[in-house]
């Protein structure tokens, strides 16, 4: 019963980890940028789906996809104020970059943090669930808004890797994370493929912070440490590798279940921390990463 | 030590030493209070910049170093030790951990050297949680003794104590031990083809910056007379010593403390602005960054020598 229980539950905040992780892997992937803004993003998402609801009254669908857009536009202001700037810049040396582009998403996810905290108080906001009602699976009282988040997370993650795998633009994504000079050499725009992928990485991102914010709620709060999940997951998985973010996702996502039902759940992160210290020294690159 | 007067950093530096060193006849004390804790987190971000702009090591996890030192000092104050023992054994725990740290993380290149540091402090987080008999867990530890309860001396302590590290550190950036880890931060193969053992360099910067951590750390607690996961340990905490640092200008140490002193003057100059004075501090952080990458220093040296 209980272990049924713990994989009902880990399913669904397993999946929803996976989402929010896999447009973060995706954008290192393909440039090279680790985007510490991402948690402030997601809630970002999460906020403006409550607001349309609490403040403009729309129905829950209009509402969540209201949050998408919002999300959207956030992570193109990212890379259009931040990370762009940074990466094109003279005066900062190219070895050098790395750091700059970190502390400038850093800061950037503070800044949108501090304005949620600023207009909406730091309080935590739930956002209306679009499907309501619970349901038994083999025995476990499920909220359907669980199986909803898990589907939408998964259909999000199968559309992704369509567009990636099947489609010309797709391709030449997969093909910039691999040799991002020959596909230059290939006669492609890598601004424009940049643009393609934070394209992706806003909807994605967009889409996770709605669920979590449907499922578990948000507040400015929760910016941190969803960068840090989304952080950890991706560094277990390989940096850039997204089927290996999918793992770690589900072996993340399923540690802290089991150590929150079994042991304590003040304890719900310190397995997944471990492990990642593990890993980082027995294999750095990451379960599914390459060097 | 001709070159040393005609540097415009060191003229920077002891205007700045004689400034601090004559304020207290001048401002209040509650300025002079938070212009000590500035200068502890000043010798954090130098300790921070000597691993960075140097060893070419980004170090995400300062306050693990910090932690341990602070932690380590406040938890033996506990048992009865008295104060600079105490201060001494956090020093010597802060390089402990940051060997354990480093030796196997300084196997690993690249941005997997910054994700096990920033692993280190999270989990230091929860332990510091989970042993909360220990240590105070999420309410803090409380410390028994303090430095001093004199404003003006807690003030002389913490900027004598910021201007001999500053020292000490700028003149290991300025040695040839320096030009050796600068060198390995920039082609790591080159430096060891040339004959320098690049690991052994990294750990010693390491060891270094662990120590005026840790110290540093130790001081603050007696300072505060707490340690608490919010103000020494947390994510945020290491972000401002590393916002600090760039901002001053990374790879000159001194800009660090600039930096740091920068950062709680604007906090407190923006106290009227209410919840938003971190959004502008961040913003303009953000503009710094964005338009002067080499920091604060980099504009009042910038038509002088390139140093």
């Amino acid at each position: 019963m209980l272990a049924l229980q713990i994989l009902v539950d880990g399913f669904a905040i397993s999946a929803l980890y996976a989402l929010g992780a896999t447009g973060f892997t995706l954008i290192f992937g393909v440039s090279g940028v680790l985007n510490l803004s991402h948690g402030a993003l997601m809630v970002l998402g999460a906020v403006a789906a409550w607001a349309a609801t609490n403040e403009l009254h729309v129905g829950a669908y209009l509402a969540a996809l209201f949050g998408i857009a919002v999300t959207l536009i956030g992570a193109f202001a990212t890379y259009f104020v931040v990370v762009r700037p940074l990466q094109t810049s003279r005066a900062i040396p190219k070895e050098e970059t790395e750091i700059f582009v970190l502390t400038g998403t850093l800061l950037w996810g503070i800044m949108i943090q501090e304005l949620i905290a600023y207009f909406f108080t730091d309080n935590a906001k739930t956002v209306l669930p679009v499907v309501e009602g619970v349901v038994n699976i083999l025995g476990v009282r499920t909220p359907q808004n669980e199986i909803f988040t898990a589907i939408i997370c998964w259909v999000g993650i199968g559309v992704l890797w369509l567009i990636v795998n099947k489609t010309r633009s797709g391709k030449a994504v997969l093909a910039a994370s691999m040799n991002p000079r020959g596909v230059t050499l290939l006669g492609f725009e890598l601004s424009r493929i940049y643009i393609a992928i934070w394209a992706i990485y806003g909807v994605l991102a967009g889409i996770a912070g709605v669920l979590l914010g449907m499922f578990l709620g948000v507040s400015s709060y929760s910016a941190g440490p969803l960068t840090g999940s989304a952080f950890s997951i991706v560094v277990l998985g390989g940096l850039g590798s997204v089927s290996g973010s999918l793992v770690a996702a589900y072996v993340v996502g399923y540690l802290e279940t089991v150590t929150a039902y079994m042991i304590n759940p003040a304890y719900r992160f310190i397995p997944a921390l471990l492990l990642l210290v593990v890993v980082m020294y027995v294999r750095p690159q990451g379960l599914f990463g390459r060097r | 030590m001709r070159n040393l007067f005609r540097s415009r950093i060191f003229w920077i530096a002891f205007i700045g030493c004689v400034v601090g060193l004559l304020l207290p006849l001048k401002v209040s004390g509650y300025i002079l209070g938070l212009l000590t804790v500035a200068y502890y987190f000043g010798v954090f971000s130098m300790a921070w910049d000597l691993l960075f702009g140097f060893a070419g090591e980004v170090n995400f996890g300062p306050t693990f170093l910090i932690g341990l030192g602070a932690y380590t000092a406040g938890i033996l104050n506990g048992y009865g030790v008295p104060v600079y023992p105490c201060i001494a054994a956090g020093a010597v725990m802060a390089v402990i951990g940051g060997v354990v740290l480093a030796l196997p993380a300084l196997r690993l290149r690249g941005p997997y050297f910054g994700l096990t540091t920033l692993v280190a402090v999270l989990i230091m987080m929860n332990l510091i949680v989970v042993f909360a008999g220990f240590t105070g867990g999420e309410i803090g530890l409380t410390v028994p003794d303090v430095l001093s309860v004199d404003t003006d001396t807690n003030y002389y302590i913490a900027l004598i104590f910021m201007i001999i590290s500053g020292a000490i550190l700028y003149a290991l950036s300025r040695s040839p031990v320096g030009l050796i880890l600068q060198a390995s931060g920039q082609d790591p193969i080159e430096a060891g083809a040339l004959g320098f053992n690049v690991t052994k360099h990294k750990m010693t910067a390491f060891v270094i910056s662990a120590f005026f951590s840790g110290l540093a750390g130790a001081l603050l607690v007696f300072y505060m007379g707490t340690a608490s996961v919010g103000t020494l340990v947390s994510i945020s905490v290491g972000v401002q010593v590393i916002i600090a640092a760039v901002l001053g200008g990374r790879r000159t140490i001194i800009g660090a403390a600039i930096g740091s002193i920068f950062l709680i003057a604007a906090g407190e100059a923006l106290r009227p602005f209410g919840e938003l004075s971190t959004f502008i501090v961040s913003a303009v952080a953000l503009v710094v960054i964005l338009f002067v990458p080499s920091g604060l220093l980099g504009i009042l040296t910038r038509r002088g020598e390139h140093a």
